[in-house]
């Protein structure tokens, strides 16, 4: 049974090469996209605690700013 | 309409869905994997060589439809002035590329089994490579313009003509010639020359493949509104 998934009747390397790139593809996409996501976030955050108080209070009434901050604590 | 749909309102919700979707994407590509490597049967001419159908035809749909999308989103950011729209669409391209990348190379590798090649200048592959050159033109203008209103105009522009091409590729083994044979699924009708063991699996798998071009959308969109919220903490 495994011998036959894997040598797919003769054609397992055709069949493997094709599901193997698209599988390596998707993984290098989603952490290249996860690490430039994550960077941005710490910039982000890095930012806002060079902040003075004033601005600080000017940043944080920003809802988008706060979900911002919160998601960047669970990184 | 779009006040609605304003990145202040929905970033909440853009935010916290990535988690989600990819838990749902490992689900539907698992259950698409088994049906396509195991429980699909092999074709009567092709053998085992056709589950190479269950990456190569969902890659292509899905590579198509984003760049339709972002010819659409590029006429709605000019008539509505909506700088949101190019937003989405620069977020929507990253998925749209390595999809049109993943229909080339595994059409390659089916190519080779089915045709003894594994590159023809054949209409639709020749017209599938222009659309893999749009992306590309698409993806380094963001990188190279640094104003945004040109950004948005040479994007655009370049959406707009490389969408040209996509009722090409669509209608390029009826027009031509090709080794590609006529389309076997059509969406307006019930008719297709797929058995329903095959047509399942394909479904899932492209299911699955429009998970993750949500998930990396998401993600991407997410990260180009950081980059807009940085800049306007520079300007406090």
């Amino acid at each position: 049974m495994i011998n036959e998934i894997i040598s797919m009747n003769g054609y397992g390397a055709y069949v493997w090469s094709a599901f193997s790139f698209t599988l390596i593809s998707f993984t290098a996409l989603y952490f290249v996209t996860k690490l430039q996501l994550s960077k941005e976030q710490k910039r982000f955050a890095s930012k806002f605690g060079s902040l003075n108080v004033e601005k600080a209070r000017a940043a944080r009434s920003q809802n988008i700013n706060r979900e911002i901050l919160s998601n960047t604590s669970n990184i | 309409m779009f006040k609605y749909f304003e990145p202040n309102k929905i970033f909440a919700i853009t935010s916290k869905a990535p988690k989600y979707v990819l838990f749902l994407f490992i689900i539907v590509l698992t259950i698409g994997l088994t049906e396509a490597l195991i429980l699909s049967p092999e074709d009567y001419k092709q053998s085992d060589a056709v589950r190479i159908m269950y990456v190569h035809v969902p890659a292509a749909w899905i590579s198509l439809g984003i760049f339709t999308s972002l010819a659409l989103l590029s006429v709605g950011s000019f008539v509505f002035k909506n700088k949101n729209f190019a937003l989405i669409a620069k977020s929507l391209a990253p998925s749209g590329f390595i999809f049109n990348i993943i229909a080339l190379v595994t059409g390659s590798i089916w190519g080779k089994p089915t045709w003894g090649t594994w590159w023809a200048w054949d209409a639709r592959i020749t017209s599938m490579l222009i659309l893999a050159l749009f992306y590309g033109m698409y993806l380094l203008a963001w990188r190279i313009y640094e104003d945004k209103e040109q950004v948005i105009k040479v994007t655009s522009l370049i959406a707009i003509l490389g969408v040209v091409n996509v009722p090409i590729i669509k209608f390029s083994v009826d027009w031509w010639n090709t080794l590609h044979q006529p389309a076997s699924i059509n969406i307006l009708s019930t008719n297709t020359a797929i058995h329903s063991s095959m047509l399942v699996p394909l479904g899932i798998m492209t299911a699955a493949f429009a998970l993750f071009s949500i998930l990396i959308f998401l993600m991407k969109y997410n990260t180009e509104l950081i980059k807009v919220k940085n800049k306007g903490l520079d300007r406090l």
